[in-house]
């Protein structure tokens, strides 16, 4: 390598590491986001100088420009609520390509390369496999097939064949037919382990390929001795690990709880004093019309329904009014981490309104309103009080700290936790029940009759 | 490059990633994993090498894959993240 091939390099990774420091606020991530691209294209360009012959130059071009018009493609038509089908994919991809990249480079390497290589190769296409069934799973292609462990055991036993061709294959490397059938083990390992992973615990399944992918790519670049493979992928690997353990805190469950599909056993939960009470939209509307300060709490629910448009309808007209609107946001509301900022971004609500956790719990005793939407565990007292319950210990939103809560929710069935949550017997609390999309288009209308 | 040095510089990248990515708030945790997402689109370097490094056989047809896919990972992982970011506005308001 040359003086200026490496100095190339080191720029690049630079902009790599000063990129994701600007990713840390609202304002700067749009900049950070270009820092990284040119640092990537600046490896790029410093990969292909360094380069002495190009063989198969027209079929790679051919295959990059393919590649330039399906990720382009892709990224502009896909749709927001559709975000994690689409890091899925392109996170398996990802996989599948460091995996390729090491079973075809797999030829010529030698004592610790050969062996990286290896777990390059399993690595890459168990984060491939995984991915495919991910995306599939949260396309809604796939039914949920939660619970049967002979997918897990069908999982393991492919990859033991997968560690044992590859195996095979680096202690007398004769041609690719070994690391081909690793390959395909590995894969299909990555899909049986991820079959009965439920939908709730996708965000965790989420990170956790993308570390995968990350670190696959950094293990190829001790393979082909290129340092930006190492750094890039590291700083993917560190990353989602990150993330990995901040969602399976939040939703207050262990990593190997959620590969495993097993649930913190219920505690057969302790009879509910009190009633319910339901409200009407009229009721509610004008709760929240003579209300100095609302702090809506949006969940899985309001995703699920997509009535992001609906719910700044409604911020619309209080803040018309001269509520005082905030949104407080669990760490896992939506389908991955930190999705429903970017679906309320998508509906034109300020940032600056979209308050995390820490923020947001101390200030609910100044609420006059709570207006929660399609949450529950998260807004579970019980977390806080009832030692023994499956959710004790978990961070939630104190929305019962607020004068009063107002709860939109499609019927008053159980969480994910499976727990009943004492926050509907509240005597603050009012019920309206029904489809997000619908209750809010109710409620819009309702306060419009207000004005 | 020796394996010492590549260890090197793994056990810093590995630092460096910890201190910059434990900041960033859990309202961008969208576009910081489509932006990672992203960047192990870096694995194109080494599909590139590979693809030009007269490859025959079925490591030909395993170049030309890894270089697709790579790069529509790299491409569209920034490209929507671009989208997403573009998305989060303030108008100054509703702040504290």
């Amino acid at each position: 390598m040359t003086i200026a091939v490496q100095l190339g390099y080191m720029a690049a990774a630079t902009l790599l590491v000063l990129g994701l420091r600007f990713m840390g606020s609202p304002a700067s991530a749009l900049k950070g986001n270009r820092w990284l691209a040119m640092g990537m294209a600046l490896a790029l360009l410093t990969t292909l100088v360094s380069l002495r012959h190009f063989s198969h130059l027209v079929g790679v071009l051919v295959a990059v420009a393919a590649g330039v018009l399906g990720g382009t493609a892709g990224a502009r038509r896909v749709k927001m609520t559709a975000m994690p089908q689409m890091v899925a994919m392109f996170n398996g991809l990802g996989g599948g390509a460091a995996a390729l990249v090491a079973a075809g480079g797999w030829h010529g390497s030698h004592g610790a390369s050969l062996w990286l290589a290896l777990v390059t190769v399993l690595l890459g296409s168990v984060s491939f496999g995984g991915s495919v069934i991910a995306f599939l799973k949260l396309q809604e292609w796939l039914p949920s097939l939660k619970g049967l462990r002979v997918w897990r055991m069908a999982g393991i036993l492919a990859m033991l064949v997968a560690i044992s061709f590859g195996i095979a294959g680096a202690v007398n490397p004769t041609g690719l037919a070994p690391i081909s059938l690793t390959l395909l083990a590995a894969a299909l390992a990555g899909a049986m382990l991820t079959l009965p992973i439920g939908g709730a615990d996708m965000p965790v399944v989420i990170s956790l390929l993308n570390a995968l992918t990350g670190l696959s790519a950094a293990a190829t670049g001790f393979v082909l001795h290129l340092p930006i493979l190492i750094i890039a992928g590291t700083l993917v690997g560190a990353s989602g690990t990150i993330l990995t353990q901040e969602m399976s805190r939040a939703m207050h469950r262990s990593l190997l709880g959620v590969l495993w599909g097993t649930l913190k056993g219920s505690s057969g939960a302790a009879e509910q004093e009190g009633s319910i009470q339901e409200a009407s939209a009229q009721d509610i509307a004008w709760l929240l019309r003579y209300a100095r300060s609302v702090a809506i709490v949006p969940g899985y629910g309001l995703a699920v329904s997509r009535a992001q448009m609906e719910v700044k309808q409604v911020t619309d007209l209080l803040t018309r009014f001269g509520v005082q609107v905030v949104f407080g946001i669990h760490p896992v509301a939506g389908r991955m981490p930190g999705h429903m900022n970017v679906l309320l971004a998508e509906a034109n609500i300020d940032y600056e309104a979209l308050w995390e956790m820490d923020r947001i719990n101390p200030r609910f005793r100044d609420m006059d309103v709570v207006l929660v939407i399609g949450a529950n565990d998260v807004t579970n007292p019980a977390a806080r009080t009832a030692q023994g319950s499956p959710l004790y210990g978990m961070p939630i939103l104190n929305v019962d700290d607020a004068k009063a809560v107002v709860v939109l929710k499609r019927s008053l069935g159980r969480g994910f936790a499976g727990v009943d949550n004492p926050l509907y017997y509240d005597e603050k609390t009012r019920m309206l029940f029904g489809d997000a999309k619908a209750t809010l288009t109710q409620l819009a209308r309702e306060l419009e009759t207000t004005a | 490059m020796s394996l010492v040095a590549e260890l090197y510089i793994t056990v810093l990248a590995i630092l460096a990633g910890f201190q910059v990515i434990a900041k960033v708030p859990s309202i961008l945790h969208t576009p910081l994993m489509s932006a990672t997402n992203a960047i192990h689109g870096v694995i194109l370097l080494g599909a590139l090498v590979l693809a030009f490094s007269s490859p025959t056989g079925v490591a030909s047809v395993m170049a030309y894959g890894a270089v697709f896919f790579a790069t529509i990972n790299l491409v569209g992982g920034f490209a929507v993240t671009d989208r997403i970011l573009g998305m989060f506005r303030s108008n100054g308001g509703a702040s504290e």
